[in-house]
């Protein structure tokens, strides 16, 4: 039995009168096994994000269920951590009760509260931003703030929806590496959405295209465990072999539809 | 996003702004040289009008000064504050939650939202006269307008400023699982924090106006009884006293509410970079 199980998904928006007017995902269905990293790709509407918020249960799927570690989800829970687009911390507060804020929602009081608040915060390099509010922090360091803010409540899954999107290209790598050594720490099964084609192949054991609301295809990615060494992996046949299939999966759509 | 390209660096804006920053005149120099060359402007013109039709500064001062010594000023200004402090705080404690609840709950919205944005647009200084009736000529009725013409701008804003809150700040609640008061007192509350705070100052506004019309249309007394009484009287620079002791109170009250916001949300003058409210 899979980790996670993503079944037969389907989600249908609607008027308020429940008239259906869009069909954003058309039964999607996979497994993530434990401590596998996921890359959920592909064009803008082609419902990555729905999906990944339905597992999240910001939104309900119309049918079809989640499944994680064997028990069925719905709505919010704590066996599920979310990375959200840009951040989202809360501004009133300073970074380490942001990333406790999870951890508060759970129930964790003083002193585990600053205790764990802290290792997290130790685990994403902010350390030494423990007292600073968010404006304070640049766009990579709310980012590590949001991921630590995740981590902190221990989940089984760990969803993150284009996390860096909006980072520049050098923080983005960085932020690749800081990730992959954070996986390497914790083991955690991660998920994340992306629209960047090098960042899934970089840091995906399987790669899985998303077209028109439907699976298209799944690439797994076999450059092996120990990613630390970027450069290396950059090189890799692997790596330029998988971009290019990707890129192809990618690219047939857009041919299809032009 | 600029800051995104120092990854650990972590530039605050007021960083940047201190190495290019020249000495420069402080704002509240200028305000003091406006006010004051105003005033000499008027003292100017108002000598060598007619005493019956206008005024001028120092005449004021003076009316002050003898109003002052024989007790009426500081007695019509306990009478006008006493209402203008128990309308204006029943409309905060009532504003602001059911600015609340309409911004949150569609069935608040639906249902009520048009009511507050009826008494938002209606010149309720219309409904004096019924007031009148119903609460009589005393503190009541006084307070009663107070609250009427406060009430509306703070729960008018409050709602808006639920309505403006990022629904991405709400799902932060949502995904770690939140119970809905505490998405509304942990993240809903201090999101909208800006707005009430707009809210309350310009209830301060209306509840001035509340308080002077008031004084006008029920029993003349108070500061604005003061006003009618002079203005009967031909003593043109006596019923300026109120109007600039009003005037005053007005904007420290207005500068308080600032200062308040400073204190409860500190963040919010740090992000928009505004040392001065």
């Amino acid at each position: 039995m899979a980790h996670l199980e993503v079944q037969n998904i389907v989600k249908t928006f609607s008027t308020r009168s429940g008239v259906a007017f869009a069909r954003a995902l058309d039964g999607v269905s996979f497994d993530v096994e434990k401590g596998e990293i996921i890359a959920l790709i592909g064009p803008s509407g082609c419902g990555k994000t729905t999906c990944l918020r339905i597992i999240m249960g910001l939104e309900t799927a119309s049918s079809g269920q989640v499944r994680v570690a064997g028990r069925a989800v719905s709505g919010c829970g704590y066996d599920r951590g979310m990375v959200f687009q840009h951040a989202e911390l809360l501004p009133w507060r300073n970074t380490l009760s942001n990333v406790g804020y999870g951890l508060e929602m759970k129930g964790v009081r003083e002193p585990e509260l600053s205790k764990a608040s802290s290792h997290y915060l130790e685990l994403v390099g902010l350390g030494h931003a423990a007292r600073r509010r968010p404006h304070q922090l640049s766009g990579g360091m709310k980012q590590r703030a949001g991921i630590a803010r995740a981590l902190a409540i221990d989940p089984e899954v760990l969803l993150m929806d284009e996390p860096f999107g909006a980072l520049d290209s050098q923080t983005r790598e960085t932020l690749h590496g800081e990730l992959l050594s954070i996986h390497g720490k914790t083991g955690k099964t991660i998920i994340i959405v992306t629209h960047d084609l090098d960042e899934a192949v970089m840091l995906a054991d399987r790669v899985i295209v998303m077209q028109k609301g439907a699976v298209s295809e799944i690439v797994p990615i076999e450059i092996g465990r120990d990613r630390q060494d970027m450069r290396a992996v950059r090189t890799s046949a692997e790596y330029s072999k998988k971009r290019t299939l990707i890129w192809e999966a990618l690219h047939d759509h857009e041919t299809q539809a032009a | 996003m600029s800051t995104a390209t120092q990854p650990d660096g972590a530039l605050s804006s007021g960083q940047a702004e201190t190495v290019n920053r020249r000495w420069s005149v402080p704002n509240w120099m200028i305000t003091t040289i406006s006010v004051v060359i105003a005033l000499l402007i008027w003292e100017y013109f108002g000598r060598h009008a007619n005493p019956l039709l206008a005024t001028y500064p120092t005449a004021i001062l003076v009316a002050a000064g003898n109003m002052f010594s024989d007790g009426r000023l500081l007695s019509a200004l306990l009478q006008s504050s006493q209402p203008f402090v128990a309308g204006y705080i029943a409309a905060v404690v009532l504003g602001i939650p059911a600015g609340l609840l309409l911004g949150r709950y569609r069935l608040f919205e639906a249902g009520f939202g048009i009511y507050v944005t009826a008494g938002y647009a209606t010149p309720l200084i219309a409904l004096v006269p019924l007031m009148i009736l119903w609460f009589g000529l005393g503190f009541a009725v006084k307070a009663v307008i107070v609250f009427l013409l406060s009430f509306f701008p703070i729960c008018l804003n409050t709602w808006f400023g639920v309505k403006a809150v990022p629904k991405t700040l709400i799902e932060v609640g949502t995904a770690f699982c939140a119970p809905q008061s505490q998405i509304m007192r942990g993240i809903i509350l201090p999101a909208t924090i800006p707005y009430i705070m707009a809210g309350l100052r310009l209830g301060i506004g209306k509840a001035v106006i509340g308080i002077v019309i008031a004084e006008f249309q029920t029993a003349i007394s108070g500061l604005g009884g003061i006003i009618i009484t002079s203005a009967n009287a031909f003593r043109t620079a006596e019923m300026f006293v109120p109007i600039v002791l009003i005037m005053v109170i007005a904007v420290v009250l207005t500068e308080l509410v600032g200062s308040l916001e400073r204190i409860v949300a500190p963040w919010q003058s740090e992000i928009t970079g505004q040392d001065s409210a």
